[in-house]
């Protein structure tokens, strides 16, 4: 049986030539993705914002002209519904009201009572309301969590390697969580606390193709001394690329499995890995390695100071 | 390589044969092979989120304005008492404007004792030396009462612990159900409920105060001052909706004459034209209370009160002495059951505001797991045909490791009782794709080896020392990640970094430790020549 090499063997792709380009891009689209999500905002589920959802299944199909007809003669706001896959499946979704902090889950009281009124048959089958005060909490934990999440492990990687990788992998996780904010502010899927758990995953596995590329990197430092920094990358990257084809493949066939077939409530969370596993997998080449040759690595970071010690100073013996 | 002693096997094939056991409760669940298991077998097995089972999530905060009032009003009846026992203290009415209490005291002489006795009544707080109010004087004569921050945070802290327990027997009475009710950051309380049919039955059974009070009308007060709010002293205005003499409003005494307190029972039932009531029981002082103050005052109304609202004011016709009475009003079957069950339950010492609510229905759960079940093993498949194209021999240990760790995660999420969300199946699916990269390191740094024109044996050594370096780093980024997800995340997210930070755990295990033994005790049993990967 012959075996299936996505990477023909003895490749050589001179990935640092296209190093300024890459980088130059990787730059203006993050930047760009940034501003675009400040410009136009991301569309925050009510985890973030508060609000209520309601998700209601009626018996016979309804026209969405006809429901928000119905909720809006009920004045608790200007309703946004959203068929989920037919059309007798709806997800409602209202504004936080104004008011006390128990006004949001009064709305859902109503609804949840008035749905079945006024479609007999009908049924709610989910009914989310979150107020204010603890939407807010929300909103501060999640960012919270992504930048602790992605200080812990540059500090992580600085220790164990060396400064230069620490900013390295600070940078690439930077761009990877800026450009999936951007993915979300120019779709305008909504982002909840899936989400949030979602970016925190990509934050984790793009390391984990930086990891290994550094892990070459540091191998290859200590095996060819002589070797300058540009091929010694090159190199690098092209032994460890067929790893990275193959491993980010097998995670992309098991998200998108999940993506199409998988429960629609986290159809966010899968769609948000899908495309961090795509952009760390770019970044991993073109960010986390280029990084390292502008911040200066050479064979002598990985030497140990009294290595050092031994050859400036030619009369020492070895202990 | 080869170096693999038998009592490392046996060990390592104790381990999956562990996990293999221990899964099967959980993935035998619901289905009729559960209840031919044998009861000797171990029965623990993964808990179902809220999302996938069904049921309602409820964060429940003090209104801390009604607490504060609350704690006003009791000080106010304890200050009362006190300044009319013997020797007495003549004092103008007590004011309760801007969160203190204040009255006059009537002879000047009198104020130096009036302070002493408020004093006393104040408690000190555990370690801190400070009391729980602040006793002054201002114009010579009005003494001031203020809680201080302490005290009242003291205050909150006490009624959010007696709030749960009065939570939990309300939803709960008989205490059987698999419910979680906890405070949170001192002022809240969380509440989940599986598979309930009906969370507006739930909210309506937490939200009620079920501060039950029987006072006298004040018949003196004239019609035209109680419908302006005025009562007159000793008296106050209360809503009365349902009252059948038209005026929404009613003046009753401010004396409360017995209060829910004293109740051991309430039970919902019917009045003599047949309609729901509620039937309470009086426990052996609030009997002999009752029996007292309804022999003084047959023929005059007394008002029932709820939360503060006039439930109806029925005439006394004669002393009630048996301790028991009943409570009408305009109540449906359903609403003077939930009011038996809050009655029963004690009051709320602190009204309870919802705040977040998540509630999923079991249907809706069901459906979740069955697509995610469906799609794990669609996922798996794929992964695995990927594999065995890929790595030929070693896809097939990397498939049975695959394999293997599906049972681990489950058979360790079991043995700790771990909840799974729907955003874990997510993590399960995330897992089996990101396991594997463990032996696509090994296998490919094998490859490598090779190309190198190390002999096989030298190959494969090297290719498992080699990766494991890289392999460990890269699983520290996600327990990094995954830690700070458990830390920081709410129920579902917290179920999707829990299973990652398992499926990361035992991957390596089995990605690492159990293939490895497989290649070994192949290339000890057929000594190959060379390696096709």
């Amino acid at each position: 049986m012959k075996l299936l090499k996505l990477v023909p063997d003895h490749t050589n792709i001179d990935f640092m030539r296209w190093r300024n380009i890459a980088v130059i891009l990787s730059t203006l689209l993050t930047v760009a993705s940034l501003a675009y999500t400040f410009y136009r905002g991301l569309n925050l589920g009510i985890d973030f914002v508060g609000g209520q959802v309601v998700r209601a299944e009626f018996a016979r199909p309804v026209q969405i002209e006809n429901l928000r007809a119905r909720i809006d003669s009920m004045g608790v706001g200007e309703a946004s519904i959203q068929a989920l896959g037919n059309d007798r499946t709806y997800q409602i979704r209202l504004p936080r009201p104004s008011g006390p902090e128990t006004a949001a889950n009064q709305v859902v009281s109503k609804l949840r009572v008035a749905i079945p009124q006024q479609f007999p048959g009908a049924r709610v089958d989910a009914g989310e309301s979150v107020s204010g005060k603890v939407s807010e909490e929300l909103a501060s934990e999640g960012a919270k969590a992504i930048i602790f999440a992605m200080l812990g492990i540059a500090i992580y990687i600085w220790l164990r390697f060396e400064w230069q990788f620490g900013v390295g992998a600070l940078l690439t996780l930077a761009h990877d969580v800026s450009m999936t904010l951007g993915f979300f502010a120019f779709t305008q899927l909504q982002v909840d606390l899936n989400v949030v758990a979602a970016i925190l995953t990509i934050v984790g596995y793009s390391l984990n193709d930086t990891v290994v590329i550094y892990d070459r990197i540091r191998e290859n430092l200590r095996k060819y001394r002589k070797m300058a920094i540009l091929p010694l990358l090159n190199l690098s990257l092209n032994e460890t690329l067929a790893r990275t084809v193959v491993t980010s493949l097998t995670v992309l066939i098991a998200l998108g499995v999940l993506m199409a077939i998988g429960p629609e409530v986290i159809f966010g969370l899968a769609i948000a890995i899908f495309l961090g596993v795509l952009i760390g997998t770019y970044s991993s080449i073109y960010i986390s390695a280029p990084v390292l040759v502008w911040l200066g690595v050479t064979p002598d970071s990985f030497i140990r100071v009294d290595e050092k010690d031994d050859k400036t100073t030619p009369g020492a013996q070895p202990a | 390589m080869l170096d693999f002693p038998r009592w490392k096997v046996w060990i390592v094939l104790l381990v999956v044969l562990a996990g293999v056991y221990l899964s099967i409760p959980s993935l035998i669940a619901g289905t009729p092979l559960a209840s031919r298991w044998p009861s000797y077998l171990v029965h623990s097995k993964i808990n179902l989120g809220l999302d996938l089972a069904g049921g309602s999530h409820l964060l429940l905060e003090a209104d801390q304005r009604d607490a504060l009032k609350t704690r006003l009003q009791a000080k106010e009846d304890e200050i009362s008492t006190e300044l009319h026992r013997d020797p007495r203290i003549e004092v103008g009415d007590i004011s309760t404007a801007d969160g203190r209490l204040s009255f006059l005291v009537r002879d000047p002489t009198q104020v130096d004792a009036a302070v002493e006795r408020m004093r006393k009544l104040s408690q000190p707080l555990q370690l801190t030396g400070n009391r729980d109010w602040d006793v002054s004087v201002v114009d010579s004569t009005r003494v001031v009462l203020t809680p201080t921050a302490a005290g009242t945070t003291q205050a909150l802290k006490d009624a959010m612990s007696v709030a749960r327990d009065v939570v939990r027997r309300r939803i709960d009475p008989s205490g059987t159900k698999e419910i979680t009710v906890i405070t949170e950051g001192g002022n809240r309380i969380l509440v989940e409920v599986p598979g309930v049919e009906d969370p507006e039955q739930l909210k309506r059974l937490i939200g009620q105060t079920a501060r039950l009070e029987f006072k006298l009308v004040d018949l003196e007060a004239s019609p035209q001052d109680v419908l302006q709010g005025r009562a007159p002293p000793g008296s106050e205005v209360l809503p009365y909706p349902d009252n059948p003499g038209g005026y929404p409003m009613i003046a009753v005494k401010r004396r409360v004459m017995v209060s829910g307190d004293q109740l051991t029972n309430a039970q919902q039932g019917y009045n003599q034209d047949g309609a729901p009531a509620i039937d309470i029981t009086f426990n052996t002082a609030g009997a002999k209370r009752f029996g007292r103050v309804t022999q003084e005052n047959v023929g005059k109304p007394f008002a029932i009160i709820l939360d503060n609202r006039v439930l109806s004011a029925p005439n006394i016709n004669e002393p009630i002495l048996g301790g028991r009475a009943q409570i009408t009003g305009s109540f449906t079957v359903q609403s003077a059951h939930d009011l038996a069950v809050s009655l029963a339950s004690g009051k709320l010492p602190v009204k309870l505001n919802v705040i977040e609510e998540r509630t999923v229905s079991a249907e809706l759960g069901k459906d979740s797991i069955h697509k995610g079940v469906i799609a794990s093993i669609i996922g798996t498949f794929g992964v695995i045909l990927f594999m065995l194209v890929t790595y030929g021999r070693f896809g097939v240990y990397a498939t049975i490791a695959l394999v293997v760790n599906g049972f681990l995660i489950l058979a360790v999420m079991a043995l700790f009782g771990a909840t799974l969300t729907l955003p874990g199946i997510a993590g399960f699916i995330l897992t089996i794709g990101a396991a594997v990269d463990a032996n696509v390191l090994i296998n490919e740094r094998i490859r490598e080896e090779i190309r190198r024109g190390r002999r096989l044996l030298d190959a494969v050594e090297t290719g498992y020392r080699e990766a494991f370096r890289a392999i460990f780093d890269a699983n520290v980024t996600h327990v990094i990640s995954a830690s700070i997800m458990a830390f920081f995340g709410s129920g579902p997210v917290r179920g999707f970094a829990v299973v990652l930070l398992i499926g990361v755990v035992t991957s390596v295990f089995t990605a690492v430790y159990f293939t490895r033994m497989l290649v070994a005790l192949w290339i000890r049993r057929t000594r190959p020549r060379e390696l096709h990967i």
